[in-house]
């Protein structure tokens, strides 16, 4: 095929991608952008304002909070979702009976739902608390430590996947060279198992640390905001600014591009950290 | 590129054809209701269908669920099929609305009023919505579990009439509490629950009580500060509330309505704050009809003995006028058989329980519940009805900050200083945000 064929037929098999990706994506990005200019009622309506939505935004307390609240909420998950994905991925490839079965039973949290799982913890969890005349909404850290508990449950069997792929990829000579220059166990780990899986540790954190910052669904099953916003996380703040607040549309919609700039921001950054310890083979 | 270009204006071009072959079909008009209430969702279903069945036009009923009217709305008015028929609070849901509200004075559901005070007006006289249905709020009360405990010895009331006045009513709900072992009920109120199923109650309704005797003292119908002069007396009937209650004060965060209204139908408590609509949701349960009393809410402000229920609206009907006319038109006439038909009436009287508005739905037609009899037993008894003053609250946001702060008060994160601020400054705030 020369490159003339190419030329000719190009648009036949990119076209309806092309448009496909215009109208789901370039399209609502750039009005989005457009309307965080603009106050309106409703997207059909807007009216051209200038920054005055920017400005307006560090008026709003409630943003500050939850970015901060969010924040505090990734740098936790993260920790804690890797540690644990990477340590039972560990225990899962040693060669231990049924691990098919647990890996499948690890792995199921992630095929349900976040509004489900949301209002499923949100029983358990009040459930529990219930006992101690308290509810996850009596304050913003109940909520706080209730979502990264949902949070862990949904994500570490994911994160375990990747891994145990990762530790399978490790070349069995690797490790058994390092056995016989009489590395400990844990020299083992240190020195070959994770600079090996780096990628994989690429991949994860850039999963948990999108998915944390972005969370919504649990985050509105689980507590809504309650009790005053105190555990409303930025996303969820968003969704409230633009719909619950009549005029404060434009604002919202200012919010999220705001919101846009630091979740790319961040994992920009991120992938460049730890991709640069990556060990190639 | 150019050939990339034509086949981008193709696609186009064929997505124009296909849409404008669907509207073409619909030359007839068809109704789109966006509803309000979600206990009235099955009742308005069935008569869209029973209209469909009459005249063949299309009439869609979509409700949003409890408490997500706003946004509904806001989402379904950017689409091109945008809701015809749609709801707002009062003036200040009317001020967000009021580029979307066609004039309505040319329908019959606004010649048919009874009386222009059930009008929205717009700024230049406009009518924008119009009110269909009056409701009324006030303490519920079982009245067997009450005469059972005024058969108590040493109870502080012989009888259910003798409660005029906070004072009363709080002496007896405290006796009821203290001896709720030997009444065999869990609490004298259901729990004040703070879920967004239940905050209106005490964010909104309970508010409307304050805001009601301070724009009486002040001789005026709505305010851009509010001085909160009566927010002492809100604190009171609060503390009642959450004291003389069936939940610990750190649970209320997490109870729902259903929950509330499960405590009463289920004669686990003897009060509970609510309206008119909450028939639907307790009856056929162990409280009888006939045990259904309704009493003011007293909240210890001078001269209430003769203070009435809290009446009013807060459902106004508007029409969407960049709708399509001939859709405009289909909600007209939709809109007629419902207020004038023999079915239209029965569904909104019967089925939906609404005391209505219009003159074409005579006093025959009113609706088989007891709560409205209460309702209506207490104007004869002569007593002042309380306004409704909550529609003009600023905004949402407002309402959403005093919830807030009720609720850390009740559970003792927050101070009563914390509900005050919310209140006062958050109104003047809200009021500035919304008004800039």
């Amino acid at each position: 095929m020369n490159d003339k064929t190419m030329r000719k037929y190009s648009p036949i098999f990119l076209g309806p991608m092309l448009i496909a990706f215009t109208i789901g994506f370039i399209v609502p990005f750039i009005l989005g952008i457009y309307l965080s200019f603009c106050e309106f009622t409703t997207v059909a309506d807007a009216k051209w304002v200038g920054f005055k939505n920017y400005l307006r935004i560090w008026g709003d307390a409630s943003f500050v909070h939850s970015l901060w609240y969010t924040a505090l909420f990734t740098i936790v998950s993260v920790i804690l979702i890797n540690f644990l994905g990477f340590a039972i991925a560990l225990l899962l490839t040693k060669k231990i009976r049924g691990t098919n079965l647990f890996r499948t039973v690890f792995f199921m949290p992630n095929l349900i739902g976040g509004i489900i799982l949301g209002y499923i913890w949100q029983l358990l969890l009040n459930g529990i608390l219930q006992q101690f005349g308290r509810t996850l909404t009596y304050s913003g850290t109940y909520g706080f430590w209730g979502l990264v508990i949902l949070m862990c449950w949904q994500q570490i069997g994911y994160m375990m996947i990747i891994y145990i792929a990762g530790i399978q990829n490790i070349p069995g000579e690797l490790v058994e060279a390092a056995k016989i220059d009489g590395a400990s166990p844990s020299q083992v780990l240190k020195n070959v198992t994770i600079p090996m899986v780096m990628p994989s540790i690429t991949i994860c954190t850039f999963l948990t640390l999108t998915n944390s910052f972005k969370l919504f669904d649990q985050n509105l099953a689980l507590t809504a905001g309650e009790p005053s916003k105190m555990s409303e996380m930025l996303a969820l703040n968003i969704y409230n600014t633009f719909y619950a607040r009549n005029g404060w549309e434009g604002v919202g919609q200012a919010k999220a591009v705001i919101f846009f700039i630091l979740v790319a921001l961040i994992a920009v950054i991120q992938n460049k950290l730890t991709s640069s310890k990556e060990v190639q083979q | 590129m150019r050939k990339l270009t034509k086949c981008l204006v193709l696609t186009a071009a064929a997505a124009t054809v296909m849409a404008g072959a669907a509207i073409a079909d619909d030359a007839q008009g068809s109704v789109y209701y966006l509803q309000f209430k979600p206990e009235a969702a099955d009742q308005w279903t069935a008569l869209a269908e029973k209209y469909t069945e009459e005249t063949g036009v299309e009439v869609n009923v979509v409700t949003a669920a409890s408490g997500t009217y706003e946004s509904t709305l806001k989402a379904e008015m950017a689409k091109d099929e945008m809701p015809t028929l749609f709801h707002v609070n009062g003036p200040v849901g009317l001020a967000a609305w009021k580029d979307y509200c066609r004039d309505l004075s040319d329908t019959d559901i606004y010649t048919e009023l009874k009386s222009q005070d059930f009008a929205l007006k717009g700024d230049n006289d406009e009518v924008l919505g119009v009110a269909f249905a009056v409701e009324t709020y006030g303490i519920i009360y079982n009245k067997a579990i009450l005469a059972d405990y005024c058969a108590l010895d040493g109870a502080v009331i012989a009888d259910a009439s003798e409660i005029n006045s906070f004072a009363t009513l709080k002496a007896v709900a405290d006796d009821i509490q203290a001896r709720k072992d030997e009444l065999g009920v869990e609490g004298a109120f259901t729990s004040a629950g703070m879920d967004s199923s239940s905050d209106w109650r005490f964010k909104t309704h309970l508010a409307n009580l304050p805001i009601y005797y301070e724009y009486q003292a002040d001789g005026i119908g709505s305010t851009d500060a509010i001085k909160g002069t009566y927010l002492d007396n809100y604190k009171q009937i609060w503390d009642l509330y959450i004291t003389d209650a069936t939940c610990e004060p750190g649970l209320l965060s997490s109870k729902t309505g259903e929950d509330a209204a499960a405590e009463f139908a289920l004669g686990e408590a003897v009060f509970y704050q609510n309206g008119t609509w909450a028939y639907g949701d307790i009856k056929d349960n162990e409280v009888a009809d006939e045990d259904l009393g309704m009493l003011p809410i007293y909240i210890g402000a001078e001269g209430e003995e003769n203070q009435g229920l809290c009446t009013g609206t807060e459902n106004y009907w508007c029409i969407n006028k960049n709708a399509p006319e001939e859709d405009i038109q289909a909600t007209i006439d939709f809109l007629k058989w419902v207020i004038t038909s023999e079915t239209g009436k029965e569904a909104l009287t019967q089925e939906m329980g609404f005391v209505t508005t219009f003159n074409s739905i005579g006093d025959e037609y009113l609706p088989a519940n007891p709560l409205v009899a209460c309702a209506n037993e207490d104007i004869a008894a002569g007593h002042t009805p309380v306004a409704w003053c909550f529609p003009t609250m600023p905004s949402e946001e407002w309402k959403n900050g005093v919830g807030s702060a009720l609720l850390e008060y009740a559970q003792g994160t927050g101070e009563w200083d914390g509900v005050v601020s919310a209140f006062v400054d958050g109104w003047a705030a809200e009021y500035a945000a919304a008004n800039n």
